[in-house]
């Protein structure tokens, strides 16, 4: 028997192009000051640790960004994500958040173009083990907008 | 028994360790991933398990299968007779005076677990004092966590040094006559140090303190003596040493598991019961309720018969060298940080990489057949002690080669080159 049954396996489907800069280079990384929303991820499986910082305003993200450390997988998301996000409208951002959900944990179809450059990280749905740093910093988005408070959690 | 082990050991050590022979007994050795060869390097989670001890199981199960200490019948009394002859390996193996002091158990864990609320729920109180260290696995911290939050009594941590080693000094401060009980970790998982800890034994001992060892990482490398090391609990678990998961060791000086009463009710663990009141069965029984892992103690000895064949003592000096092989190949990686870098060590290379994380690293190295850990390995105050979150660990068993200790350094490579 033969474990990982893909035929043409390579790494580089995983760790694309976009996703190695990305994590060499976030984008949106930092402290927002006079974020009007400010919530913590964390991973407790990897030890992954992401806070997001958002100013939304009239039902708008006007501003994000976030800090923290975490894998590649993680971090490349976590600045994708917020590159995408600003200016979308809190619906726009639920479309969206469901999208990435999809592209991650299933085989369906997905928009490439409204995914963009997110379609980087389809690759992550072959590594089980992997999803839940991808999603970390995108359940966290979501706690945020839906007004949670408490520090999300992936297990 | 002693003696032909001896024997053995002494021949072994003369020949050269032919890690080929062995490694033919290890069916999953020839396994691929991603269509490269398995290079299991993850033995400190779980070994592998040789066909002997996976034949012993399947032929219990065509065979022998039956309830244990309770039929009359010729199928139940062979069972019986195969778990308790396992006892009596395991008895040897750790060189305990008695099959008494042998309690089955889940694992490592269960066997803490045990102790802490059947030994110390009953003899702590506020203000008595416990103390473990900052090394620990989970399973050697909350339980201990727990019982201080029953009993009032006070939690100390042993510190580590920067190469991940007990600092003995400040174990001597935190020794008063309010120390009731240490609990320690023979050899550390997710830095590989050898604790010295017949000091810390014969030292909780000069203060009444009793004293339990976490032997998890240790069995399947060296050789534990009970008697001689003079530990009040030593607590193993199966998996670790080439058996089945589900089945572990306690084992408990006589006397105290004789004061001690029992940690689970149920069946095998009585002699009478009435409606008003039971009494219980005698050692090891009365820590055993219920239908035992019959077929993992089984197992569990034919993985005993398999380390002893093996020779033990050979097979450490042959893991020593593997690592010291490890050590050196690994040093002349560029951006690479040896996690634990203690003087007596063994079986475990734990490193971070510059600019990549323990995660990537986990599965760029799968990509390649190479399996090691990446995380914080149930250690997180290690973790914590080091400012990481996390660490890349392989961990070497008697099986593994220098041909893999190469796959993993150029695995390392391509981990390097996809990220740079
Ligand atoms: C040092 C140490 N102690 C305890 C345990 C727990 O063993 P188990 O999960 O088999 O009960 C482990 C296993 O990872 C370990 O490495």
């Amino acid at each position: 028997m033969s474990k990982g049954i893909q035929l043409m396996f390579d790494i580089k489907d995983l760790y694309q192009e976009v996703i190695v800069d990305h994590n060499r280079s976030p984008r949106n990384f930092g402290r927002l000051e006079n974020a009007d929303t400010t919530l913590e991820g964390f991973n407790p499986l990897c030890g992954d640790k992401l806070t997001l910082y958002l100013k939304t305003n009239s039902g708008k993200i006007n501003e994000i960004a976030f800090d923290g450390s975490g894998c590649a997988i993680s971090v490349a998301s976590a600045s994708l994500m917020t590159d995408a996000m600003k200016g979308k409208s809190l619906d726009e951002a639920e479309i969206l958040f469901n999208q990435f959900h999809n592209l991650v944990t299933t085989d369906d179809d997905y928009d490439a173009e409204s995914l963009g450059k997110l379609v980087a990280l389809a690759g992550v749905k072959d590594y089980p083990a992997r999803v839940k740093c991808a999603s970390l910093c995108w359940h966290t988005l979501h706690s945020a907008l839906q007004g949670d408070n408490a520090p999300v959690k992936t297990e | 028994m002693n003696n032909s082990n001896t024997a053995k050991t002494i021949t072994n050590i003369s020949a050269p360790f032919d890690v080929e022979r062995f490694r033919k007994d290890f069916p999953i050795l020839n396994e691929q991933v991603h269509g490269k060869p398995l290079v299991y390097l993850d033995n400190a989670a779980t070994s592998q398990k040789p066909k002997q001890v996976i034949e012993s199981l399947d032929a219990y199960y065509r065979e022998t299968n039956s309830n244990i200490h309770r039929g009359v019948h010729t199928l139940s009394e062979q069972a019986t007779a195969i778990y308790e002859k396992a006892r009596g390996k395991v008895k040897e193996f750790i060189n305990s005076d008695s099959i008494k002091e042998i309690v089955f158990v889940r694992g490592a864990t269960e066997g803490i677990n045990l102790v802490a609320q059947s030994f110390g729920r009953n003899m702590l109180k506020p203000g008595d004092e416990i103390i473990i260290t900052e090394l620990e696995h989970h399973s050697n911290i909350v339980p201990w966590q727990i019982l201080s939050e029953q009993t009032g009594a006070t939690l100390n941590y042993i510190p580590i040094n920067d190469a991940g080693e007990l600092i003995l000094e400040e174990y001597e401060k935190l020794l008063s006559d309010k120390t009731c009980i240490v609990a320690v970790g023979h050899i550390s998982n997710a830095l590989g140090t050898i604790n010295p800890i017949k000091t810390i034994i014969d030292k909780a001992h000069a203060v009444g303190a009793k004293v339990i060892v976490d032997g998890a990482q240790a069995v399947p490398h060296t050789r534990v003596d009970v008697r001689e090391l003079d530990c009040d609990f030593y607590v193993f678990s199966g998996h670790k040493l080439f058996g089945p998961t589900g089945i572990g060791v306690l084992y408990g000086k006589e006397a105290i598991l004789e004061s001690m009463p029992p940690y689970q009710g149920g069946g095998d663990m009585i002699q009478t019961v009435s409606m008003e009141k039971s009494t219980y069965n005698a050692l090891p029984y009365k820590f055993e309720a219920g239908t035992p892992h019959i077929a993992g103690v089984i197992g569990l000895g034919a993985a005993i018969d398999y380390v002893d064949q093996l020779g033990l003592e050979a097979a450490a000096q042959y893991e020593i060298e593997l690592l010291d092989y490890a050590d050196e190949q690994a040093s002349q990686v560029p951006g690479l940080n040896f996690v634990g870098t203690a003087k007596n060590k063994t079986s475990i290379l734990s490193f971070t990489l510059d600019g990549i994380h323990p995660h990537d690293i986990g599965t760029i190295l799968d990509g390649e057949g190479v399996a090691i850990r990446a995380g914080h390995h149930c250690a997180m105050p290690v973790m914590e002690r080091f400012n990481i979150p996390a660490t890349a660990r392989a961990s070497f068993a008697f099986y593994n080669t220098r041909q893999e200790v190469d796959a993993l350094i150029q695995a390392i490579d391509k981990c390097q080159k996809v990220f740079n």
